[in-house]
């Protein structure tokens, strides 16, 4: 495995709140087009990892790499070249499905016409042709958090954060979701994703587990199911998060 | 460049869209003008006057109705006892009262000498010194024509006549005054506040955090947030003087661009204020609270009410960093006076100064990093 291949790279990584240590020493890397499960109880410290590798916040020590620019000192690069979307509202309920995409196509530096034409080639996709004049606090979450994705891959990244994207979705809308990260993963984008849904984290190639600011495992999730010699990854989780409790 | 382009597209969208943002833009200022413009008044009218007339002759009934027929008392009625007048000031039926000593008349035409006593409510002590100047006059004059009736032929021609003349408001019109200060003021409301609100707005639903991770220029953010309240504010501003000329008659008797410049330079002063206020603050509430701190401290120091000369020396020095104090005297200047530029120079150089490092603190305070 080439090292240029690895398009996030985190060497012991460390994030201090006070006393606090939200990270503790975290070190991983996630290869390019890769969908990575990022996964751990609530508090565990995903998010703070999640805040760092994407720009919003700086390592108290350590070093992190995303698209190979360092996270620390180059995160207006490394902002250029990742797609973020988290479960929180990201896009403008007071403008329009149309109107979001024009003002992130625009942010990224896409011209007019491309613009236009990722508007229309992913509204076509997600079948929403005909909401696209729509307001977003019109639209049901579901729909919405697939249209963040959408925004959010717009400029077709490097890597997509994705901060726990099905929370509060049904699962039929999940599998859709999941149908979109896999077909955009499966043009090399690189996928690190979030969640508490266990059937979700199956989905993934790899998938780490934090429990308590550290990777307590990380591993595809079949040789996680043996080495703890359980039949399911819910089992794995509870194992691991349990574990330390 | 296109970026920003993009940004203020967005924020134009967000503003106009918002059903409660129209009538805030276009009809407070209006309400603000009409209803601050008439009740903000120095002038002393209606003042409550009652009588204690021991005397009741001819010459106090004379007295008495030369008071009831002034425009600025309202005559309350006359009472017998000093007790009676002491109450009603008390009890605040009467802001004046005028004691005619028993034995009034008599004195005057005996004597040649009599006494009234005038006593004023002085809770409002510039209030009072007009009542009782107002009463003074009005026994002065009656004293000059005591003096006529005895003395016809007698020149009471005094050695020195003053003859008072006043520019730039020669009817002394208060509203003249006080329009320019609050055109100026329903401006600052609405570019601090508006400003302010929407950049706070935008970290309590969360939709900041989606802009801190794409490479918006911090510079390129603040300029999405101040350019359309810059716009609004000066279209209220243009609103506002329109009103002046068709309700008040008042006319900018100065250049009208340098009008606007000067104001162009003050808004962003004051916007970026409410945006700096808005970058240290994570909701709605802190913002409103800190604008609403500093904008009652500006205002009351600005000038729009009370004299700044008057004021002591540090809050004179204090009124350095005040931009309204800056934009409320260059805008009677202008409006009033017709002032040219090298007139208020130096005051527009320090409100440039003013604009430019206050908008510099927003860009650098606002954090793309938690």
């Amino acid at each position: 495995m080439k090292d240029d291949d690895h398009i996030i790279v985190v060497e012991n990584l460390v994030k201090k709140f006070g006393s606090f240590v939200a990270n503790d020493n975290l070190n991983f890397f996630v290869r390019r087009g890769e969908i990575f499960g990022f996964l751990g109880a609530n508090g565990a410290g995903k998010t703070t990892a999640i805040k760092i590798l994407s720009g919003l916040s700086k390592p108290s020590s350590g070093k992190a790499s995303v698209a190979g620019f360092d996270v620390g000192r180059q995160s207006e690069k490394v902002k250029r070249n990742i797609g973020y979307m988290s479960q929180r509202f990201s896009l403008y309920d007071d403008m329009t499905v149309k109107e979001n995409f024009r003002f992130y196509g625009g942010i990224y530096g896409l011209s007019a016409k491309g613009i236009k034409q990722k508007t229309a080639h992913l509204l076509q996709k997600l079948d929403m042709l005909d909401y696209k004049d729509m307001l977003l606090s019109k639209i049901p979450l579901g729909w919405k958090q697939k249209l963040a994705f959408s925004v959010a891959v717009m400029h077709d990244p490097a890597v997509v954060f994705l901060d726990e994207p099905t929370g509060g979705v049904d699962p039929i809308t999940r599998r859709q979701f999941w149908e979109l990260i896999y077909e955009k993963a499966s043009e090399g984008t690189t996928i690190f994703v979030t969640t508490h849904y266990m059937d979700e984290a199956e989905y993934c190639e790899r998938v780490s587990i934090m429990s308590e600011g550290r990777i307590e495992a990380l591993d595809t999730p079949s040789n996680l199911k043996k080495k703890y010699n359980v039949n399911t990854m819910d089992e794995v989780f509870v194992r691991i998060a349990r574990s330390d409790a | 460049m296109r970026t920003i382009l993009y940004i203020l597209q967005k924020e134009f969208i967000q503003v106009f869209r918002d059903k409660t943002m129209l009538p805030i833009i276009f009809v407070v200022p209006i309400v603000q003008l009409l209803i601050l413009s008439y009740t903000a008044t120095f002038e002393i009218k209606n003042i409550d006057l009652v009588v204690v007339d021991h005397d009741k002759s001819v010459v106090s009934a004379k007295i008495i109705s030369k008071f009831s027929g002034s425009a600025f008392f309202n005559f309350k009625g006359v009472v017998d006892s000093y007790e009676e007048g002491e109450n009603s000031l008390r009890n605040d039926y009467a802001d004046q009262v005028v004691v005619i000593e028993p034995g009034f008349e008599r004195n005057l035409q005996v004597e040649k000498q009599a006494r009234i006593q005038v006593v004023t409510n002085a809770i409002n002590g510039s209030a009072a010194s007009l009542m009782s100047a107002y009463s003074i006059s009005i026994i002065a004059d009656f004293n000059r024509e005591i003096i006529v009736d005895a003395f016809p032929l007698a020149n009471i021609e005094l050695p020195i006549r003053t003859q008072p003349n006043f520019w730039y408001n020669p009817e002394l019109n208060y509203m003249t005054f006080m329009v320019p200060g609050i055109l100026v003021l329903l401006v600052t409301i609405i570019g601090m506040f508006l400003s302010g609100m929407n950049l706070v707005k935008e970290k309590e639903i969360g939709t900041i955090e989606q802009i801190n991770v794409t490479p918006i220029k911090k510079y390129q953010f603040i300029a999405g947030k101040l350019l359309p309240f810059w716009v609004i504010a000066n279209i209220d501003l243009a609103i506002g003087l329109l009103m002046a000329y068709l309700v008040f008659r008042i006319p900018v008797v100065g250049s009208l661009p340098l009008l606007f410049g000067v104001a162009s330079v003050y808004l962003v002063a004051i916007l970026s204020i409410g945006l700096f206020i808005s970058t240290m603050t994570n909701t709605i509430q802190q913002s409103m609270f800190i604008s609403w701190f500093f904008l009652v401290v500006f205002i009351l120091m600005s000038g729009l009410f009370t004299p700044i000369e008057s004021m002591p020396d540090w809050a004179q020095d204090l009124n350095y960093i005040n931009p309204v104090a800056y934009f409320i005297k260059i805008n009677r200047m202008i409006m009033l006076k017709g002032s040219g530029f090298a007139d208020f120079a130096r005051d527009f150089y320090l409100l440039l100064i003013y604009a430019v490092s206050v908008l510099s603190f927003a860009i650098f305070r606002y954090k793309k990093r938690i």
